[in-house]
């Protein structure tokens, strides 16, 4: 009896099957849980690019697809002035419109940083051109720009009497550069200004009183204090910037369409304009995987920028 | 209160929908002529249902009218019938993807080129065609040219109408300039674009990125001059002594122009005509209606006469146009159906009263509705009435295929153009340039 009754007592806790044991293994619970992320990644991540990055070596067009034909679509490009003339367009937007924002932008952190009546009011009114959608933006600048209507005509031409001709912003090769990065230079400033007003924020006055006291000029607090201790988020910040400058399209194609005659075409644009209205959806594939290795550099800078931060705290570890 | 979002241009469409239609029941269609012909037998499947795709509508009557006309044929034999209205840059991409997957709408009506692209997706509407171009004595120039399969007499397309983009130009600043209107000499057109700029009241042609206006223009050039991109058997031919002696034109031409043309889009040169800044420019008729509608423009809509591009060397308007093409896919389930469909609505009964309704901003395949009440309606459309009849196409004078569709949407003649007015490349390199670029697209 008492054997028996030993025998059922076993029985109320019962062996749990395989499959919650399995469950219960961590390495496969684990692995399940990243499941849903992974096919998420591959599915909306990695297919597109790989399918993109076939595509570029295929002569698929918007009405059939493709053959295989290796290296032809990058052989045509390395021959084509417009593909060359985009990238360097490209590099020289990105360069000077990342000098631009982040001179501003350094400049009006600073500024906000300060003590202002209104503080939090400003700082939400200089984050609006960030805030506005692109488009909605651009569109703007195209009235700014346009050559019978521009506002900035207006003043100089019919109020002020300076000029005796609308300016033709758009009309040819570099004011219409120019016109694109100073665009693009209004649109990032807030981004810039914002972030490293952040990191501004982050510096301990401490710093600044002990400066004083040493008797430091503004230049010098400046140059030890701020400009080291802000290096950090300036090298990310400017890596995301240097990313999404490169990468802009939203600028170019609603305000010139890459004119006059593709002057001011970005990789991002000509892509497109190859790929979907010009329908060579295997040249603008082509296109879009060669900004892949600048994008790769930037991207590289930012993981050496971030070493060296490491680096720096590892002195002034406050 | 419903008034609060309903603007005036609104009321104005109303109205004219309203006597559209009014019309449409009385006078218009009986005036068509329409000769005794044999129907092909279409017996429409039992249960068939249709799905159609179009371009979506200049002016709201088009589209009240098509749906209308839709719905008659439903009655008449009991064919449920979707129509999908599809922005005019996607429509394209969506053709594409229909003959592709062949999934999708039954018909569809797209841009001239499609159905030469989609070919061997697409059902043959030959009997159809020669049905309807017996009874409304016979089909114009272009639509032959793009419903028939290129050196056959296949029909794969049938167009619907079409739109064109002649000379609009300011008599009183043109009289004043000492022309009874645009002169069809091209050192005469010269003259008088010069002369428009001395008295400050410019000519201006869009040289950007202008699918439509940019193009309008190009081809005019170079074609005028006896031109082309490519060759009858579709070889690259732009490269030319004729394409150069075109540059040179431009050459003087492009500094009569208002400043800043370089840039202009499809909307700038409608813009800049309102505001008196441009007197004389190209453009479909969209630009009169939207003068003549507005109380604050309509004395210049007053002032406005529209003429053929100046002829140049080859004696004929060198314009194309933009052209509905209707197609119907293979893997349709009710193919007869989908073609007893655009039968249908190509007889006047239906066809009479969709064109009016458009007032001028389709022109008609079939000859025998330029006798349509709308070409009366106002005598300064009725130049838009023999669109079809002109003898050019996009990616003249080769076969119409995708290629040609792609080099006009490429910018290819409007790029050199633009590179020579701009001063960045001389006429030789320009015309290399655009050779080099069009036999990429051309290259089989």
């Amino acid at each position: 009896m008492s054997v028996t009754a030993a025998t059922d007592w076993s029985r109320v806790r019962p062996q749990p099957s395989a499959l919650a044991r399995l469950f219960d293994w961590k390495p496969f619970l684990v692995f399940i849980c990243m499941l849903p992320a992974a096919a998420l990644l591959l599915v909306f991540l990695t297919y597109p690019l790989g399918l993109g990055i076939w595509l570029a070596f295929t002569d698929t067009t918007i009405g059939r697809s493709g053959r295989w034909v290796g290296l032809e679509n990058f052989e045509w490009l390395m021959g084509d002035p417009i593909f060359w003339s985009a990238v360097f367009y490209s590099v020289f937007y990105t360069a000077v419109a990342t000098v631009g924002k982040f001179g501003l932008g350094l400049w009006l952190a600073l500024l906000l940083n300060n003590h202002l009546p209104f503080k939090s009011l400003l700082r939400a009114i200089i984050l609006l051109p960030w805030i506005v959608p692109t488009v909605l933006s651009a569109i703007a600048f195209w009235w700014i720009y346009d050559p019978q209507f521009s506002i900035i005509s207006y003043i100089l031409v019919d109020r002020l009497g300076i000029l005796d001709h609308n300016i033709d912003f758009l009309g040819s090769t570099w004011p219409a550069r120019w016109s694109l990065i100073a665009a693009n230079i209004w649109r990032g400033i807030p981004f810039v200004a914002i972030s490293l007003l952040a990191g501004l924020q982050t510096i301990s006055p401490s710093l600044y009183e002990a400066a004083l006291l040493d008797g430091s000029t503004p230049w010098q607090r400046f140059r030890f204090i701020t400009f080291p201790l802000l290096l950090p988020i300036l090298a990310i910040v400017m890596t995301f910037s240097i990313i999404f400058t490169f990468s802009d399209f939203q600028l170019v194609y609603a305000i010139t369409r890459g004119g006059p005659v593709n002057s001011t075409h970005l990789l991002a644009t000509l892509a497109f304009q190859r790929g979907i209205p010009g329908g060579q959806l295997g040249e603008g594939a082509a296109i879009a995987v060669s900004m892949i290795p600048f994008l790769v550099f930037a991207t590289l800078f930012s993981y050496f920028a971030l070493a060296r931060r490491k680096w720096q705290q590892g002195e002034g570890n406050d | 209160m419903p008034n609060i979002i309903t603007r005036r241009g609104t009321i104005g469409l109303g109205a004219g929908a309203l006597a559209a239609a009014t019309l449409g029941q009385g006078a218009m269609g009986q005036q068509i002529q329409r000769a005794e012909a044999q129907a092909p037998r279409l017996p429409i499947e039992s249960g068939a249902t249709l799905r159609m795709l179009r371009p979506v509508r200049f002016v709201q009557p088009d589209e009240e009218v098509f749906r209308d006309n839709a719905a008659r044929f439903t009655q008449q034999t009991g064919v449920q019938i979707r129509v999908d209205f599809v922005g005019w840059e996607d429509i394209t991409q969506q053709t594409a993807v229909t003959a592709n997957t062949g999934a999708g709408p039954d018909m569809i009506i797209g841009f001239g080129d499609a159905p030469h692209i989609y070919v061997d997706k697409l059902i043959e509407l030959t009997d159809v065609a020669e049905y309807l171009g017996k009874r409304y004595g016979g089909w114009m120039f272009m639509a032959e040219k793009y419903g028939k399969r290129n050196n056959s007499n296949d029909w794969i397309g049938l167009p619907f109408g079409a739109s064109s983009g002649p000379i609009v130009w300011r008599q009183s600043a043109v009289k004043e300039a000492g022309f009874e209107g645009p002169p069809n000499d091209l050192g005469q057109f010269l003259a008088l674009c010069r002369k428009l700029k001395q008295m400050n009241k410019p000519a201006g042609f869009a040289l950007g990125n202008a699918v439509g206006d940019g193009n309008g223009f190009a081809n005019w050039l170079i074609w005028s001059h006896g031109g082309y991109l490519v060759d009858e058997a579709g070889k690259v031919a732009i490269n030319s002594r004729e394409t150069i002696a075109a540059l040179n034109y431009l050459k003087e031409l492009y500094p009569t122009f208002i400043s800043g043309t370089l840039s202009w889009g499809d909307v700038s040169n409608n813009r800049a005509y309102a505001a008196n800044e441009c007197w004389l420019t190209a453009n479909g008729v969209s630009l009169y209606f939207a003068l003549k509608n507005d109380p604050a423009t309509a004395p210049i809509a007053e002032d406005t006469q529209h003429t053929l591009m100046p002829f140049g060397l080859i004696g004929q308007a060198p314009q194309a146009g933009l052209t509905l093409n209707a197609m119907v896919f293979k893997h349709s389930r009710y193919p007869n159906a989908a073609k007893a469909f655009l039968q249908f609505m190509l007889e006047s009964e239906q066809y009479d009263r969709w064109l009016n309704a458009n007032s001028g901003y389709w022109a008609h395949p079939l000859r025998a509705y330029s006798a349509s009440a709308v070409w009366k309606s106002d005598p300064k459309i009725e130049i838009f009435r023999d669109t079809m009849d002109n003898r050019f196409w996009n990616g003249y004078k080769g076969p119409i295929s995708e290629a040609s569709g792609a080099a006009t949407a490429d910018y290819i003649m409007v790029q050199m153009c633009a590179a020579v007015a701009a001063g960045q490349s001389t006429p030789e390199q320009a015309a290399r340039e655009a050779e080099r670029r069009a036999r990429r697209y051309f290259r089989g």
